[in-house]
This record gives C-alpha cells, structure tokens and sequence, in this order.
C-alpha cells in the first residue's frame, strides 16, 4: 500500500519504447528457441488489443515474416473489417479476409442462438437483434446474464436467462471465436508459423476468452498490459487514429454491446484502475475515492475481480493429470 | 422430506458427486469452499424453481439468500410463506 493517491497516471505509467524492445525480443527468443516456428499469424479484429498485437508481431520478426487474417462472420460491424484492412496495410502486412459465416452456419451456431432467443422472447425472428448482458456481481448479487433482444420497431426486451438456455446461448457463440482460432492453427501450420493470442492483462486476468478460441495461442504478448496501456502503446507506436480510438466491442451479437457491459460490469478505464489497485492492495475506500464510488461499492469490485479469477482459473490451465507422467512440464 | 434435507442432496449429488452428508455441513459457504460459482448459482436456481414451486427475482440473488443450504431453506420457507 502507498500513501499516494491513487491514478491511472501513477499506475499505468511505462517506458513504452523499452516495452516494445523488450517483448519484441521476448517473442524472437520465444519462436526460435521453444516454438521452433519462422513467424506469426495473427487474426485482427479491428480492435485495440489485435492491433497492438499485430504491431508488436512485426516489431519482431518483420512485416514479411507476419500474417494478417481478418474473419468477418455475419454479424461483425463493417468497421470491424475496415479498420483491420487499415491496419494490416499500415503495417505493411500480408493478409487476407475469410467469412466464417458458412462455417458458423453448418455448425448450428446462428440457429442455436435464435432458438434461444425466441424461447426467451417470443416473436423474436428477422429483423430483431439481440446481446447478452452481465448484471449482480458489482452490486453484491450473483452475476447472471440477461437476453436484450432489440425488435425490429426499436423496441427493448429484456428477461434473465435461465441455466439451460445461457449455457446453449454461450455455447453455441463460442463456436465464433473456436472457428476462428481453427483457421489460425490453419494458417498457423501451412506456414510454420505460431498463433499470437491478443489478450490483454484484464482480459487475461478476468478470464474475458473462450478455452480453445481467444484463449488459445502459441505467444501473448500483451497478457501482462492493461488496456489503458494497449491504447497508450497503441498511440505511442503510431497506429491509425481509428483504431486508437475504437470503443472496446465484443462484436460478437447482433446488437451493440460494450464489454464493460458484457463481462466487466465497468468500463475498461475503471476496471484497469480497479484491477491495478486490487493487485497492489490498495484499499477499497482508496479505490471508491479514485473511481468516484462508495467503499461499499468498491468492496463489491474487489469481490467480483477475485468471483471472475476463481471461476476462470481452469480456462487457462492445462488438463489436470490423475499421474507423473515422464516429460510433464 | 424438508427443504434443507432436498437441498443438501442435490447438491451433494450434483456439484460434490456423493451421497455423503458429512461432506456439506448445513451452514457451510458454497463460495468460501469454492463450490457454487456464478454457473452454479443459475443451475441452483432452476431446482430451487422447478421443485420448490418459487420464482426468483434478480434481487433476491444475493449470498445472503442462498449461500449455503440453511440459507436457503430459510429463503424458499420465505417465499413459500
């Protein structure tokens, strides 16, 4: 605990350019002597965290040596694909863009997803949007999801799910980012190359990915960085202003959805501080100072962060093993 | 069979794979164990529905209702009350 007061420019404060050279040189060592791979590939999204990534990735080996796959599926947002065109260009990148739809279609994801939907809302069909969104952890109340689906006149419809239809309803959006991280092994492997997972610290932290989709990479080179500082290394590199500016999305349902809304309850600036200050025991009235909430508030923050880690710990782990075998790590 | 006795023997059966009362004591914290995350909660809540004949409303779901099995006999004698 420190006696200065608590804020993002104290907390988040780094040398970005040693930063840069030190995971650059971390990710050469990394594919060279454990990977035994000749590059990366990396999916981009158009976000921030991709972006960075991707960035980093040619800091590393060189633009020749990365390649760019943009995977648009039926409900990502144009801007998705436009800005990460922008970005690979900007970089110099070989990439390419592949729909995923077809895929995602054969596998049942869109009619698992509306079958829900109308369960939920009745009448839900062509023309209507949907998300879901986390509600109760930041209040002291269990965290559960609840279906918004948008109809066609505009009008909002809300109602929790209950177990077996938000089960089917995450289940079934998985497949999106396991799709995804298929034809990244995909490419992964017909090039030599190794997967770059995007993560940043509070995704990483919080277990915002799907185990074997987002989650899974040969490298993550920003797992240990906070957003704030994603956007800073962002702008320090000199990355297109859309892309510095871009609104963290999940670009994953049909409606708009935040991901402060979806998963962190708090939009990312407060979530990185709430984060940051859990990690260097700051205490919870320090924290309600700094993000403008009551104590109590602050404590509910600093129970949802551990409720997330202990309920997400398993997602990056390996399997467990029931003996020693010889060559376990 | 009382509510307490129900409670306990699904989740016994569900989320510890026993029949063994001596593992869940009637005042133990599923989340100081570790044994009901927020998943947990929801499949909890669709028993507690589904054979208790209460609907839950959101801001009924918090650990003071339903953090262990005398809390929430407690709750469904609420409820049912």
């Amino acid at each position: 605990m420190t006696t200065q007061p608590l804020s993002a420019e104290r907390a988040f404060a780094l040398d970005f350019a040693a930063e840069i050279e030190r995971i650059a040189s971390g990710v050469r060592r990394a594919l060279s002597t454990e990977l035994n791979r000749r590059g990366l590939v990396v999916a981009i999204s158009g976000g921030i965290d991709s972006s960075v990534s991707a960035a980093l990735a040619v800091r590393a080996v060189g633009a020749k040596k990365v390649h760019g796959l943009l995977l648009p599926e039926r409900i990502s947002s144009p801007t998705s694909t436009s800005r990460g065109r922008l970005l690979a260009e900007h970089l110099g990148i070989e990439h390419e863009v592949f729909d995923i739809a077809p895929a995602l279609e054969a596998l049942g994801c869109y009619a698992r997803i509306e079958e829900v939907c109308r369960a939920v809302h009745p009448g839900y069909g062509a023309g209507w949007k949907n998300k879901i969104v986390l509600e109760g952890g930041l209040e002291g109340r269990y965290n559960h999801f609840k279906l918004v689906a948008q109809d066609p006149a505009g009008k909002i419809h809300e109602a929790r799910l209950e177990y077996r239809q938000y089960l089917m309803i995450v289940a079934a959006t998985n497949f999106k980012q396991r799709v995804r991280k298929t034809m990244e092994y995909f490419h992964a492997d017909r090039l030599n190359y190794a997967v770059v997972g995007t993560p940043n610290r509070l995704e990483y932290d919080q277990g915002f990915f799907v185990k074997n989709g987002d989650g899974s990479a040969d490298v993550k080179p920003i797992a240990h960085l906070y957003k704030s500082q994603v956007y800073a290394m962002a702008r320090f590199m000199k990355l297109p202003d859309e892309i510095c500016n871009a609104t963290p999305t999940t670009d994953t349902y049909s409606l708009a959805q935040g991901q402060d809304e979806f998963y962190f309850g708090l939009p990312y600036a407060q979530m990185d501080l709430a984060l940051w200050a859990y990690e260097h025991g700051e205490g919870a009235a320090a924290l309600g100072a700094a993000l403008g909430i009551s104590e109590a508030a602050a404590m509910a923050v600093y129970a949802d962060i551990e409720a997330k880690r202990r309920a997400t710990r398993y997602l990056g782990g390996a399997p467990i093993l029931m003996g020693d075998p010889p060559g376990a790590a | 069979m009382s509510a307490a006795v129900q409670v306990r023997q699904y989740i016994l059966e569900n989320f510890l794979f026993s029949t063994d009362t001596s593992l869940l004591g009637l005042d133990d914290s599923f989340l100081a164990r570790g044994l009901i995350d927020s998943t947990g909660m929801l499949e909890v809540l669709l028993f507690l529905e589904e054979s208790f004949g209460i609907k839950v409303a959101d801001h009924e779901m918090v650990p003071d209702n339903l953090d262990s099995v005398n809390r929430i006999a407690a709750f469904i004698e609420r409820k049912q009350g």
